[in-house]
């Protein structure tokens, strides 16, 4: 049973698996968007508050939540790859970040179109939308670190470190801000507190996170085989795998 | 969308093309290192 | 081992001397932005008093920024950074070291002069010593934490940028708290919960960064 935990930590052999992989969790979340905008667009009521521009949510508390999982997720791989030296891992991370990246802008800007008809401006210092903002920079010096290293293992264990750095300071990021929020009297109301959400919108709510999820991992595994074709294009299986296209 | 469809289609429309974007995007960069392969 | 860290901090320091405009940029650049607020919000004595800490605040992490390229530059280019790191003294002390001395050339001088910056602003003299220990907690915690950004991007082009765009994401606690600390003694809740949670932070960093920054050295340098 051991076997197989590493026989898919080569490049090589982890290829075609997350190829299969992608397929099966896009059509995943294909699936649970469709079950989640159904419910969330036609079976969920109207909002008593905000009437419906409160459908938003359906986007944007799963990407909110997506991009804060991903830069986990992300630290973890980084931190497995300097643990262990292990190429793939690092490769991981590196594949993850782009699409953290994109959650976290989504979650921003419908965060910014809810909190507009909502609040009546376009950004407000709320605790969860600036420490989103700070995730987004987070997320792009990353990458940025990444992309000014020529060397790929270097590059690799310097983003490792910097998302490790990163992950213990969120925590400390997010409960700072939600201090300086409160202390300033930021808006009385909070995104994310509904008093009581009706069923079908937490319902559709969950089912859209799922979707995200799936869709996250999709897209990280199939940016994480071009990372392997490009790292690994000296190589036997990746000349193997080009002819095999044409 | 009781006078919302702005901030809920603007909202949706954008998220779409977001990723439709990033798919496209990987599938662009899939195709060049398949040919620097070559 | 004392001997020898000693001997680092007093490197650097000499080393600065010999090149006093780098101390000098950085206080400059300090005072300069401070004073450039003013002029662009207008000269109200209430709206400046408001806004004081959070200007001296950010002034001050900005040019303390400035000055971060040059903790492991210098050593990097002409060698001594590997022979440090082949040494017997343990990397993490000897960054420790030289993030000490470091914050005594760029960031003890920000906060000697921040009493007389902070009069531009009108600040009565509680609010001026909660702000100015608040800096002399919170500037250590910046040279410490903007050292590993340092260790990860030596030698890469456009490192100065960079290096900024790393390290102003996991400052920002340290600003919130920081200026938080004299916007509370301005409004007379005192800024003790504060300094302490800068003390604390400063604790934290000091036992963490320096190991954080030797093992980003030792990525850079191979």
């Amino acid at each position: 049973m051991s076997m197989n935990w590493f026989k898919y930590s080569s490049p090589q052999t982890f290829f075609p698996l997350a190829g299969r992989l992608a397929l099966v969790f896009g059509a995943l979340a294909l699936l649970a968007c469709a079950v989640g905008l159904y419910l969330g667009f036609f079976v969920a009521p109207t909002d008593a508050q905000q009437g419906e521009s409160y459908r938003i949510i359906f986007i944007h508390v799963p990407a909110a939540w997506m991009s804060m999982f991903l830069y986990v997720v992300m630290a973890f791989w980084a931190g497995l790859g300097l643990a262990f030296n292990t190429r793939l891992s690092g490769m991981m991370a590196s594949a993850i970040a782009p699409t953290g990246a994109l959650f976290t802008f989504i979650a921003l800007w419908t965060g910014s179109f809810w909190g507009k008809p909502t609040w009546g401006t376009w950004w407000v210092w709320d605790a969860r939308l600036t420490s989103e903002l700070i995730l987004l920079f987070l997320y792009l010096g990353f990458m940025a670190l990444q992309a000014a290293i020529d060397d790929p293992r270097r590059a690799d264990k310097a983003g490792a470190l910097l998302a490790l750095v990163g992950v213990v300071n969120v925590p400390i990021i997010y409960f700072s801000v939600k201090w300086w929020n409160t202390l300033h009297q930021g808006a009385s109301v909070s995104l994310t507190k509904a008093p009581s959400m009706a069923a079908t919108m937490l319902a559709g709510m969950l089912i859209m996170t799922f979707g995200f999820w799936f869709y996250g991992i999709a897209a990280v595994l199939l940016r994480a085989r071009c990372i392997m074709l490009e790292r690994e294009h000296a190589s036997d299986w990746a000349g193997r795998y080009a002819k095999g296209i044409a | 969308m009781g006078g919302y469809a702005v901030y809920v289609w603007g909202s949706y429309v954008v998220t779409f093309v977001l990723i439709v974007a990033e798919l496209l995007v990987l599938a662009r960069r899939k195709r060049n290192a398949v040919e620097l392969i070559r | 081992m004392i001997a020898a860290l000693r001997c680092v901090i007093l490197r650097d320091l000499r080393l600065a001397a010999r090149r006093s405009s780098d101390v000098l940029t950085v206080v400059l650049f300090f005072v300069i932005v401070v004073s450039l607020f003013p002029l662009g919000i207008g000269p109200e004595p209430k709206l400046l008093r408001t806004v004081a800490p959070g200007v001296l605040w950010v002034a001050a992490l900005l040019a303390s920024m400035l000055a971060l390229g040059r903790v492991f530059a210098a050593d990097h280019a002409d060698g001594t950074l590997e022979q440090m790191m082949l040494g017997a003294t343990p990397l993490g002390l000897v960054v420790a070291a030289k993030v000490f001395a470091h914050w005594l050339i760029s960031g003890l001088p920000l906060v000697l002069i921040s009493p007389v910056l902070a009069l531009q602003f009108d600040l009565s003299q509680e609010v001026l010593g909660v702000l100015a220990l608040s800096l002399a907690l919170g500037t250590p915690v910046l040279s410490l934490i903007g050292a590993i950004g340092a260790g990860l991007t030596l030698g890469l082009r456009g490192a100065g940028t960079l290096l900024s765009l790393l390290v102003l994401p996991l400052y920002v606690p340290v600003l919130i708290i920081g200026a938080g600390a004299a916007d509370a003694a301005a409004s007379g809740l005192g800024g003790n919960a504060q300094l302490l949670l800068l003390g604390a932070m400063l604790i934290f960093a000091g036992a963490f960064a320096p190991w954080a920054a030797a093992a980003a050295l030792r990525i850079s340098v191979e």
